[in-house]
């Protein structure tokens, strides 16, 4: 090249540049989506591996900050609350500190491994480390509806399997104060909007709750937030050990 | 653009190609570790929770907003 710049050589320097740009968005577009299906599994899976023996840990040993002990606690709709149904959005709904594992999630229907933590709040940065506990909603065991959110896709999955769950499937939660059975009683796909799914009495809010009640969500179909998926479950009983936990699910 | 940074890269054949390495493992490491995890909430199917949006009505239960 001579050097001497001519209107067909800045033309062609611009669209080249223009070119180069459009390769190296489609690059970064196809390296997202990479980290988001890829990455963000090996990352979350290490923390939430982490986060259920750490806690597994702090129970047998009896020490560290004591996880909320759900089972004692007073039930809070049951009986004198101001508003039954009416929850209100505070941080005194939380079980734990924001953020912080306070359970172990296992669902024997997809292995005897299944084990996941159960973290106080849903906030995006909480979800991205395992599954939320919707703050406001009741504590394992409670009368009310413990609830309780988990990516179906991406961040560790912990909940990529739910589809496999059907009626009458235990739901095992695990706090400090013991295995909290459940048995799944309903299955049902809403749109985002429905929070009734979370209601005390789900699907009808407002209402007074007299039966101990869980719900999980997370989003459907796999790899879209269109609709979320939705297990209710019943509570059945309330075990110390996990020696009795089959015992239990053979009586109910 | 790329041209010149083939150019602006300092030394021979050989070690252009090792620092072009190194730059694009650096910009690899950004992307993973800084610039996607901010995106990630901003794009839309990411949600797991269910909510109440501004479009329904009051006195339904209080959801929780993530």
């Amino acid at each position: 090249m001579s050097g001497r710049i001519t209107a067909g050589v800045v033309a062609r320097v611009v669209v080249r540049t223009m070119g180069e740009l459009s390769i190296t968005l489609g690059v970064v577009t196809l390296l997202f989506v990479v980290w988001q299906l890829w990455w963000t599994d090996i990352e979350a899976n290490r923390e939430q591996e982490q986060l259920a023996q750490g806690l597994e840990e702090q129970w047998a040993s009896g020490t560290g900050p004591a996880p909320v002990d759900a089972a004692a606690a007073p039930s809070a709709p049951a009986s004198g609350a101001a508003a039954p149904g009416a929850v209100p959005v505070s941080d005194d709904g939380l079980l734990a500190a924001a953020g912080e594992a306070f359970a172990i999630l296992r669902l024997p229907t997809l292995g005897a491994d299944y084990q996941e933590p159960v973290l106080a709040g849903t906030a995006t940065s909480t979800l991205q480390r395992g599954i939320g506990h919707y703050e406001g909603t009741t504590g394992p065991g409670q009368i009310g509806n413990f609830s309780i959110a988990g990516h179906r896709t991406t961040y560790g999955a912990p909940f990529s399997r739910i589809a496999e769950l059907r009626e009458r499937d235990p739901v095992i939660v695990q706090t400090a104060a013991g295995y909290f059975v459940y048995r799944v009683s309903a299955i049902e796909i809403v749109s985002p909007q429905e929070v009734a799914v979370i209601a005390p009495v789900p699907n009808q809010p407002g209402v007074a709750p007299t039966t101990a009640m869980m719900t999980m969500t997370t989003c459907h179909p796999r790899y879209s937030a269109r609709q979320r998926y939705i297990v209710h479950s019943t509570f059945v009983s309330q075990v110390a050990t996990a020696d009795e936990v089959p015992t239990v699910l053979a009586q109910g | 653009m790329y041209e010149l940074l083939w150019r602006v890269i300092p030394g021979a054949w050989g070690v252009k190609v090792v620092l072009l390495i190194v730059l694009l493992v650096a910009v690899l490491a950004a992307l993973f570790l800084w610039v996607f995890p901010v995106i990630a909430p901003l794009v839309p199917f990411n949600d797991q929770t269910v909510e109440e949006t501004r479009a329904m009505s009051a006195g339904h239960v209080p959801a929780v907003v993530p």
